[in-house]
């Protein structure tokens, strides 16, 4: 992660210009991840360059809105849909994945906290398999580095279950906020193919 | 390689008309000799319904369940309980151990119950305790054991004899995370011996033990080595 996924989950609500941008991205993440304005535009601009975003007319503010393009809606998708893997997280990428889910319209979220647990509990097949095999008393240094990391991964699946109960008692609709009426057009359209 | 069980498009109702509970809808699932497939999911999605159908304790409403290749649907009553004493072993959370009886009488009582003489019962019996590293504590009643000990005498019950089919329903109950392991170690130690096992456990660590793990939700099974959904379903705006 994957500013630029963010941007992206952010974009597929409705067309935005960039303070916008950052303004709803550090509320999507509860402000845990400060953004600087410049790291917004360097982030479109190579958007814009890989054919995900493309920009808007100006508008008489002078402000250039930016606009999800279908190579971004797949690319976006592809990031739903993939587990992150264990061990590569410079931030706490799963959390803010599942808080963007949340709150961009269409994503199946449920599914997204079963790709993810089917991937943690894969990894914590392959750690238990290591701990099996690792069963000779000289080799207890690795099987308690080994039991730290099945631990985590645990504790990650319990994360995930808990989610996934709040989600089955509250059911939210997809969000559609107020002030992006394309992204409402755009939706119905979609369900309507 | 043959299933030693199978469900196939198991249904199972509690009740009917507009009050019917849909347990399981339409479950499909194979374990084969050597495999141990743990059963994951909410509370409520329909776990331990399926251990009971796979263990002949409990009738589908629809479908077929088969342990090594007879259905259990075509059994009569006592056919069905010889096939659950001699085949099939259980652990439950609740242990179910009679406390007036010793550990290894506890162990040698599906064999007795199934006509293997006392002393041989006693032999295997005593067998399965050793193999479960109970050792010299046969005759031990189970107030005189640990809670630890006590889960591995109910596992020494479940595995004594020829039982080709194991199910564990949360096996290790509130034991502590070492004394889990190990009962877990023995599950797995039995199914690489040729048993199939079939593990229920809302605890993804132990999960991890198994050779694969199949998630229940709503009483439809979602098998975690298949993708849940094509990426092109994630974003489709069709939500629901």
């Amino acid at each position: 992660m994957s500013i630029r996924h963010g941007l992206l989950a952010l974009l597929e609500r409705g067309q935005m210009y960039g303070y916008q941008l950052r303004a709803a991205f550090e509320e999507s993440t509860g402000s845990t991840w400060p953004l600087n304005i410049g790291q917004v535009y360097t982030t479109l601009a190579r958007l814009e360059r890989d054919g995900l975003v493309r920009p808007l007319p100006e508008s008489e503010a002078g402000q250039r809105p930016y606009q999800i393009t279908d190579a971004g809606r797949a690319d976006l998708a592809l990031w739903f849909a993939t587990p992150i893997s264990r061990g590569d997280r410079p931030r706490d990428e799963l959390s803010i994945k599942l808080a963007l889910a949340l709150t961009t319209p269409g994503v199946d979220v449920r599914a997204v906290v079963q790709t993810q647990r089917s991937a943690t509990i894969r990894a914590l097949q392959e750690l238990t398999r290591l701990k099996y095999a690792s069963d000779k008393p000289e080799d207890l240094p690795w099987r308690l580095v080994l039991d730290a990391m099945i631990f985590q991964a645990e504790a990650e699946v319990r994360w995930l279950d808990h989610c996934e109960t709040s989600l089955v008692r509250f059911r939210p609709g997809p969000s559609r906020p107020a002030g992006h009426p394309e992204a409402v057009d755009r939706t119905d359209e979609a369900a309507r193919r | 390689m043959s299933a030693v069980l199978e469900l196939r498009d198991v249904h199972r109702t509690h009740g009917s008309g507009a009050t019917a509970v849909h347990a399981l809808r339409g479950v499909g699932l194979s374990v084969s000799a050597g495999e141990l497939v743990a059963v994951m999911g909410p509370s409520g999605s329909g776990k331990s319904t399926l251990l009971a159908l796979a263990g002949g304790l409990d009738r589908p409403t629809g479908g077929d369940v088969l342990v090594e290749g007879e259905a259990l649907g075509g059994l009569g009553p006592r056919e069905l309980a010889r096939l659950r004493r001699r085949r099939i072993g259980y652990v439950f959370q609740d242990l179910n151990l009679i406390g007036s009886l010793t550990a290894a009488e506890n162990v040698a009582l599906p064999l007795e119950l199934d006509g293997t003489g006392v002393r041989a019962a006693r032999r295997l019996a005593l067998a399965a305790l050793a193999e479960v590293g109970l050792d010299g504590l046969g005759d031990r009643f189970p107030d005189q054991l640990s809670g630890g000990q006590q889960q591995r005498v109910a596992i020494a019950r479940a595995l004594v004899g020829e039982r080709r089919l194991v199910l564990a329903d949360e096996p290790t109950g509130a034991l502590d995370s070492e004394s889990g392991e190990a009962v877990l170690h023995l599950l797995r130690r039995r199914v690489d011996a040729g048993a199939a096992g079939v593990l229920v456990t809302h605890e993804a660590r132990h999960a991890g033990w198994a050779d694969r793990v199949v998630f229940l939700r709503d009483g439809v099974l979602v098998d975690s080595t298949a993708p849940l959904v094509g990426v092109e379903h994630l974003l489709s705006g069709s939500g629901r």
